[in-house]
């Protein structure tokens, strides 16, 4: 039975103890009063919907299915950016999907209090199958919190999710998603956005903990005169941890730009592949990548792989990309200030996993930093 | 007068190469001490060696300060003793902001805020627009040397060391950094060793003593004015040589 609306549960706080302090460090707070509209997706199903009473004219929020039956025309956005026979994965969210959630922010509104959604696994070796449809209406703005986590003990579960981004005319969406898995998780979010005329798409990935496997690549098409997309992504990886992120960018609209951005830091036996590609059919755009990788221990491995595919005069694309140890150097400066070796570097880690790449308002910018302050004080 | 810094007989060794030889030097309380010499004598490793960087191995000799021997001391003790470095090339670290490096040297933690009297005095140094930027990346030649001496006047060291705190500045910067640098030396009887090669920052620097450093080790000890007219004059080599007459008499 479905909460929040009218199910049995009356608040995010009747979850199990358990559930809302590992939600929590994916950034979904359990006070649903400091959300515009909350989602909880628990193992198969949806536990928990609900927009606050004053956004309910600013932004729809349904269980997937539910939404499919209510709006006819959903249906011309159900696997329409991402092709269900890509790979298995996608092939089986398709035939075995569970729920998962649609949003809607309707034309014109700026909702300046986030969204947030949870995509939960709780049980022991579960496979999670979730698409979420994402529609940002004519001329709206608005932030999306978006955690996945496991409870300990869940063994070798499997979590696909499929999303697809709508980011129409004049629209700003800012996607800020944030992973916590156990170390025996596979992970397969498999995401497209489409960008529309001077509307601009901000995705940010926050994974800080370690995953068994992780492979993901969304990719934006901007489409719009003047769209814009920027994808940035923190990324700490440490035990046995496999991590294939990358993100694209294709540039279509003239006077498209897009910025892809990436912090990477493998410990011990650590490995994670950072990809990057920006691409174009229209000359006239203009797009950066960077990818920056830390390694620490002997055994740790960064791959980056920055891709330009740039086509016509008048496409002015860059990337850069660095992989490298915590400079002595920069330790020993702080340390002439008084820091100890320790501290400096924890310092430096901090810095290099910098919430500033993530644009976000100073309330997520905050609760992000508190997430890398731990990391780096754990090194 | 009690001594804030003595080197006794120090000879430092970098990538197993002999840098310096048999240094000694000297500095009071209160005083200002010039080091000068040509490119590539040591006047940097010098520095370093006092403020105890890896890499800039003692062989021989001990470095004392404020009565205590500190010559196998970290860095970060040091500068907790209250010793502080002012360097000629200041490191950029990308995501650490010039604000947190403030913090640290006027020992707050990140979320406590600097003082009013520390804060006029990030105004003061013309610095506030950059503080939420990464320190001393992309800074002009004026921005680092203002920010590293801003770094330094917040540690409260009784100890500076600064290596060439006039080079790459323009002249209001420069004014600026060597008229605080002499306020806050007369107004907490600190001391400093500083490098210079043209000697610009002595105009604001009521210094009183200086020496060459030449081919690793030091040759003369003298007013700086005396010292750097003569290097003006005849040059370095010139200037040993006199020194080494003098001692042989």
């Amino acid at each position: 039975m479905l909460g929040g609306e009218d199910g049995k549960m009356k608040t995010l706080k009747d979850l199990p103890k358990e559930v809302v302090k590992t939600a929590a460090n994916v950034g979904i707070e359990d006070t649903e009063e400091k959300r515009s509209a909350s989602f909880f997706h628990l193992d198969e199903a949806a536990v928990f919907s609900k927009v606050m009473e004053d956004y309910k004219d600013k932004v729809e929020l349904l269980d997937i299915k539910e939404a499919l039956k209510k709006h006819i025309w959903l249906k011309e956005y159900y696997w329409k950016l991402i092709d269900k026979n890509k790979d298995e994965y996608t092939k089986n969210a398709s035939e075995n999907v569970m729920g998962g959630y649609f949003m809607r922010i309707f034309a014109g509104q700026k909702v300046e209090v986030p969204l947030q959604s949870c995509m939960f696994i709780s049980k022991l070796r579960f496979k999670q199958y979730v698409h979420n449809i994402i529609i940002a209406e004519e001329g709206s703005e608005a932030q999306i919190i978006s955690g996945c986590a496991t409870t300990e003990g869940t063994g070798s579960a499997e979590h696909v999710g499929i999303s697809e981004f709508f980011i129409k005319k004049d629209s700003k969406l800012t996607f800020t998603m944030i992973h916590n898995w156990s170390p025996q998780t596979t992970v397969r979010p498999r995401s497209a956005a489409v960008v529309e005329d001077n509307a601009s798409f901000v995705s940010n990935y926050v994974i800080l903990k370690p995953v068994k496997d992780l492979q993901t690549y969304p990719a934006a098409h901007c489409k719009g005169k003047n769209s814009v997309a920027r994808f940035s992504s923190l990324m700490y990886a440490e035990g046995n941890s496999y991590m294939d992120v990358g993100s694209r960018a294709i540039l279509e609209g003239e006077n498209s730009k897009a910025e892809i951005i990436s912090r990477a830091i493998a410990k011990d036996n650590a490995t994670i592949i950072s990809r990057g590609d920006l691409r174009n059919t229209n000359p006239k755009v203009k797009g950066h990548l960077e990818c920056r990788g830390l390694l620490i221990g002997k055994e740790s491995t960064i791959h980056a792989i920055p891709e330009l595919l740039a086509i016509g005069e008048g496409s002015d694309m860059s990337h850069e990309a660095a992989v490298g140890k915590i400079a002595e150097k920069e330790i020993f400066y702080l340390m002439s200030r008084g820091l100890t070796k320790d501290e400096a570097t924890a310092l430096i880690i901090r810095g290099f996993l910098d919430t500033s790449i993530l644009h976000l308002p100073s309330e997520l910018d905050s609760m992000i930093k508190n997430m890398t302050e731990k990391v780096s004080e754990g090194l | 007068m009690p001594k804030i810094l003595e080197v006794k007989n120090l000879s430092v060794e970098i990538n197993k190469r002999k840098t310096l030889e048999a240094i000694n030097i000297e500095i009071e309380k209160g005083q200002i001490y010039v080091l000068f010499g040509p490119n590539g004598s040591g006047k940097t490793s010098l520095l370093m060696a006092i403020m105890g960087f890896p890499g800039y191995k003692v062989k021989e000799g001990n470095i004392f300060f404020d009565g205590n021997d500190i010559t196998r001391k970290t860095v970060d003790e040091r500068a907790r003793l209250g010793i502080g470095m002012g360097f000629q090339l200041p490191q950029d670290i990308r995501g650490v902001k010039l604000i947190d490096v403030l913090k640290i040297c006027a020992g707050k933690k990140s979320n406590e805020e600097l003082s009013p009297e520390e804060k006029t005095l990030v105004e003061k140094f013309d610095l506030t627009y950059l503080l939420d930027r990464d320190v001393n990346l992309d800074f002009s030649g004026g921005e680092k040397k203002r920010a590293e001496i801003l770094q330094l006047l917040l540690m409260k060291p009784k100890l500076l060391l600064l290596d060439e705190p006039d080079s790459g500045v323009d002249l209001e910067s420069l004014r600026l950094i060597g008229e605080e640098i002499q306020k806050y030396v007369e107004k907490n009887k600190a001391s400093a060793l500083v490098i210079t090669h043209q000697g610009y920052v002595l105009e604001y620097l009521k210094a009183e003593r200086a020496c060459v450093l030449l081919d690793s080790t030091i040759h003369c000890h003298n007013k700086p004015e005396v010292i750097l007219e003569d290097i003006r004059r005849r040059g370095y080599r010139e200037c040993v040589r006199c020194w080494e007459g003098k001692m042989a008499k």
